[in-house]
């Protein structure tokens, strides 16, 4: 099968690669471009461990074509973090233990950080709803949970603190 | 595999008509990139719809709407006009798997997919939806009851794509309505699944379709059903009637999830819920 080049912007960059057709974004994102956040629990579409944006929507990188990407803008969990200041949700999956393992914790990032892009101030059930499609064998979920109100608390102190700064 | 991503429908067609191997057609490809991984699928040819604008977006016609055959769930779902005109399309469409499936899922594929419990189908059926099937030399209008033929089997021909769903403007005092059961709240598949979809006119229902998913090889219409409320304020004898006919037209499977009896009586369960849900949002 021959390779496809592909142009596309991945967490802001501009990056190019080649891959086989039927090659799916997260083997190209793991093995292309050495962006191994995204991991493969199932790789058809059940866990989310592999979640990522593509043009700001949710999605299973596992169920999208690396060839898709052309002209796309992707953003994955290596992202999140600016510089060496990591993002409200990651410090707080630290602070209230919301990982054990691991595997499962780049996904329920970025999916945590969709929703909290869509609602800065989810319901406890509306945050159970949005990351259904993320499946952790160890914590419990609570954590999680609990890790996200706290990150969606410190992101609308952060943004008020912003907003007045601006007047 | 070649993939090829063309900017109009015709382009597409002509793609799947020159094919002599097997042709794909990806929209979302949650159900086709989870059989590719798991070789239930070895397509020499997939043709992305997704680059084609008519099939991005959702456009209010004159007589209704036409949502694209690469719109995902999440966009219907942000579609307000949409959303007031037929509530219980979205809410189907809406409960097809996770927040990262519903940023891919399409209602065309959901039906071409031709999955029995598919969500969407039943909901779109209830709204005397259409589809606009595009072939190299002729493009038909086909009622989306008429589309799916049996488990995994469609009525298209090889070098046919659905390039939309026409929904029509529902008249005054319209609504519609989707309940599916399920054992888990989410992320589950409708063991039983019922649409409704009616019109009031003081208070009587005028007219009515109901249609039921997962009890059949594919879902199904149900004129009986919607017969026994028709002319009727839902009281519950109408309500008893229209279970009645929806337990009648169940030819369901038994498994793991559901035994036969069990689906044919959730059935009718599941359409006077639905029936009530949909009598109110018409303002009834």
């Amino acid at each position: 099968m021959s390779s496809v080049l592909v142009s596309t912007t991945v967490n802001g960059d501009p990056v190019q690669f080649a891959c086989p057709p039927d090659e799916t974004l997260l083997n190209s994102l793991r093995d292309r471009l050495g962006l191994t956040g995204a991991k493969e629990g199932c790789g058809t579409g059940d866990c989310g461990s592999c979640s990522v944006t593509v043009d700001g929507r949710l999605v299973c990188s596992c169920l999208v074509l690396g060839v898709e990407a052309e002209g796309r803008e992707i953003s994955t969990v290596e992202g999140l973090a600016d510089g060496s200041a990591l993002h409200p949700l990651q410090q707080q999956f630290i602070d209230k233990a919301a990982l054990q393992c691991g595997i499962c914790t780049p996904g329920f990032l970025v999916a945590a950080k969709a929703l909290l892009d869509r609602n800065p101030d989810p319901t406890e059930t509306e945050i159970r709803y949005a990351l259904a499609g993320n499946l952790c064998r160890c914590t419990g979920y609570d954590k999680i949970v609990r890790a996200v109100q706290a990150a969606a608390k410190d992101m609308r102190k952060a943004a008020k603190k912003n907003a007045k700064k601006k007047k | 595999m070649r993939y090829e991503s063309p900017a109009t429908t015709k382009e597409a067609v002509a793609l799947l008509a020159a094919e002599k191997g097997s042709a794909h057609v990806l929209a979302g490809g949650t159900d086709l990139l989870a059989k590719l991984r798991l070789d239930m699928v070895e397509p020499d040819l997939m043709v992305d719809i997704k680059r084609i604008p008519a099939m991005k977006e959702i456009k209010k016609t004159a007589t209704g709407f036409k949502i694209g055959a690469a719109v995902s769930g999440a966009e219907l779902g942000e579609n307000k006009a949409l959303v007031k005109a037929w509530p219980g399309v979205v809410e189907a469409t809406n409960l097809i798997g996770s927040d990262q499936i519903q940023g891919r899922c399409t209602m065309v594929g959901n039906l071409c997919n031709a999955s029995p419990a598919a969500d969407s189908v039943p909901a779109m059926i209830a709204a005397g939806a259409k589809a606009v099937v595009v072939g190299k030399n002729k493009r038909r209008t086909v009622p989306v009851e008429k589309i799916v033929t049996g488990p995994g089997q469609t009525s298209l021909a090889s070098d046919e794509l659905i390039e939309a769903i026409t929904l029509p403007q529902p008249a005054a005092k319209s609504a519609d309505a989707y309940l599916r059961f399920t054992p888990r709240t989410e992320m589950d598949i409708a063991i039983v699944s019922a649409a409704v979809s009616l019109t009031l006119s003081r208070g009587v229902v005028k007219s009515a379709r109901v249609s039921l998913g997962a009890v059949a090889p594919t879902a199904v219409l149900v004129p009986a059903a919607a017969k026994a409320i028709i002319g009727t304020k839902l009281d519950d004898e109408a309500l008893e009637a229209m279970a009645a006919a929806c337990s009648a037209a169940c030819n369901p499977i038994d498994d793991k999830r559901g035994t036969v009896e069990y689906r044919t009586r959730v059935a009718g369960v599941l359409a006077k819920r639905a029936a009530k849900i949909a009598f109110e949002r018409a303002g009834g």
